[in-house]
């Protein structure tokens, strides 16, 4: 897969900024003392397993976490409510699909916090089909949501989060549940969006298939484990401490492979029947 | 066919049937679509609480009713929000049904109002007064102007409340504002249609609309049609039956739904044979 280069880093604060930051839901915390910085024009992919607080540092930019310690900075200020800071796509599965509503009535929703018409103005709609246009969708516009195909459907909510042309783009899962080519589309489209100057935020749990497509890569699991490009993050230290579990990393001609190890039961088991064996020959 | 007409009372009640209709089809898509019936079927049983209370105290009863079932309904949200190892449905269960038995206590002490007591739940149409009449015409206007202006956030919380948020929607003011609404809804409705059936008349017409269309606009416009005119039907034919006006409506608002079940059932067969025919 061939990908534009990255956009550089610019600007002088950065687009958000986590400073030692503990938070989660009800007393429950779901990451602790996170300190990152993430800089316009950035594509940077969060990885860890499930139940790491990979969508929980999305929330948290978008101002819907308890916060307990620490501060969560966005263009250099605290975050106020009702201001929407970033595009947001949710992962699939948390979306109602029997809800009765057309592609263009979901992307028509990125605009749902302003005026007080039942209907979308001229310039909305405009800007809503150049946006399905650019993203391949425009022939799907009058068609129900569940009758799309796992990459189109992914394709509405991202066009839901850019009809705004918002500087910052949040997505959770983006490439959870689809097929191999869906998901490579998905990557490249998300490479060229950043490519254009959106700074890109995603989460994911797929190592060789996501993340090391990305130019930089940080490494959650309650705490930041690590962060930087893949070449430097994926050691078998650092995923062994992310994903709690042995792992490999094979590099192969410029290629990072990180592969699991055989489950420690089946070593275990190994290891025993070899030991039994040693006593038979005793 | 217009002999009916001639009576101011039969004219009130179809003026007022297709109101109720209309409205209770209008609030009836979000409380359909977030999955809010049982809610519904709720506050209509707690309001019959306020309503006698207000009564008793020769309180105004749309104002006592009103604020009793918006205030069961936020004091659901916050022991849902607060207890979370209840489930909503234990909690409305609980709520509603504690403020519908505080009513039925008191009647039962008082015993003088039995007749006001079964319109309550039952309904009774045709002996709508002007000022109730009044009172759901306002409320009709109410609720259309709210829908009307807060129309696209309204569409997005309920898709989605927590991305609605994101996104900069006032979610909380809304659910306030739609609970009030809803509130207002159910006590001009309770005379008419019946604490018992004021449920059918929420949720029917829009779970009917939902059958025939995909299309959010479409589902609004369909219920709401719907809604009215199975009202007006209703109490049409309950005149010349002789039944219970609201059992009627229902009845009415059932087969719309029938129909519409029969319609979409038909509508997958076809695309079904059709889809057959295209791979031969």
């Amino acid at each position: 897969m061939l990908h534009p280069f990255p956009h550089e880093p610019r600007g002088e604060t950065p687009l958000v900024e986590f400073r030692g930051v503990t938070c989660g839901y009800g007393g429950t915390t779901a990451l602790v003392d996170v300190s990152v910085s993430i800089w316009e024009g950035e594509f940077v992919g969060l990885l860890g397993p499930s139940g790491a607080g990979k969508t929980t540092f999305l929330r948290a930019i978008l101002g819907a976490v308890e916060i307990y310690r620490g501060q969560v900075l966005v263009e250099g200020r605290p975050h106020h409510r009702g201001r929407a800071p970033a595009g947001y796509v949710p992962q699939v599965e948390t979306v109602d699909w029997n809800f009765p509503v057309t592609v263009e009535q979901v992307v028509l929703m990125g605009f749902a916090g302003r005026g007080w018409l039942p209907w979308a103005g001229r310039e909305e709609r405009e800007r809503a089909r150049a946006v399905m246009e650019r993203l391949g969708i425009a022939h799907l516009a009058g068609r129900h949501i569940r009758a799309l195909s796992g990459g189109q459907q992914q394709r509405a909510f991202l066009a839901r989060a850019l009809v705004s042309s918002p500087r910052l783009l949040l997505l959770d899962e983006p490439t959870a549940g689809v097929d191999i080519k869906t998901r490579d589309d998905i990557l490249h489209l998300l490479h060229e969006l950043n490519h254009d100057g959106t700074t890109i935020v995603l989460t994911t749990h797929e190592i060789n298939a996501v993340a090391a497509h990305l130019p930089r890569v940080i490494c959650i699991n309650q705490r930041v484990v690590a962060d930087g490009p893949p070449a430097q993050v994926f050691t078998p230290e650092v995923m062994s401490r992310t994903y709690g579990a042995p792992m490999t990393v094979v590099h192969h001609e410029g290629l990072v492979l990180v592969a699991e190890r055989p489950h420690r039961y089946y070593e275990e088991h190994l290891a025993r029947s070899r030991a039994r064996e040693g006593d038979g020959d005793a | 066919m217009l002999e009916p007409f001639a009576y101011d009372f039969f004219v009130r009640g179809f003026v007022v049937a297709g109101l109720v209709g209309a409205l209770c089809g209008l609030m009836g898509v979000y409380v359909v679509l977030r999955r809010m019936s049982y809610i519904g079927h709720g506050l209509s049983h707690a309001m019959l609480g306020g309503a006698v209370v207000s009564y008793v105290m020769a309180f105004n009863f749309y104002l006592g009713a009103g604020l009793w079932g918006f205030l069961s309904a936020l004091l659901i949200n916050t022991t849902v929000q607060r207890r979370r190892m209840l489930g909503a449905d234990a909690v409305i269960g609980v709520i509603t049904t504690a403020s519908f038995a505080v009513g039925v206590a008191i009647i039962s002490r008082y015993r003088t109002f039995t007749r006001n007591f079964e319109a309550a739940l039952l309904g009774e149409i045709l002996g709508i007064q002007p000022q109730d009449l009044l009172a759901v015409a306002v409320m009709t206007v109410l609720a259309a102007v709210f829908v009307f202006f807060c129309y696209r956030r309204l569409l997005f919380v309920t898709f989605d409340p927590e991305v609605a948020g994101y996104y900069g929607v006032p979610v909380q003011w809304l659910d306030s504002l739609f609970a009030l609404a809803l509130a207002g809804t159910i006590v001009v409705s309770m005379q008419v249609i019946g604490v018992t059936m004021l449920v059918a008349a929420l949720v029917i017409p829009a779970a009917t609309a939902r059958l025939l269309t995909d299309s959010f606009h479409r589902l609004v416009l369909l219920s709401v049609g719907i809604g009215a005119l199975s009202g007006v039907a209703g109490v049409y034919i309950s005149y010349y039956l002789d039944i219970s006006s609201g059992a009627n409506v229902v009845l009415v608002t059932t087969g719309a739904f029938a129909l519409a079940y029969a319609w979409s059932a038909l509508r997958h067969r076809l695309a079904a044979i059709q889809g057959l025919r295209a791979l031969d």
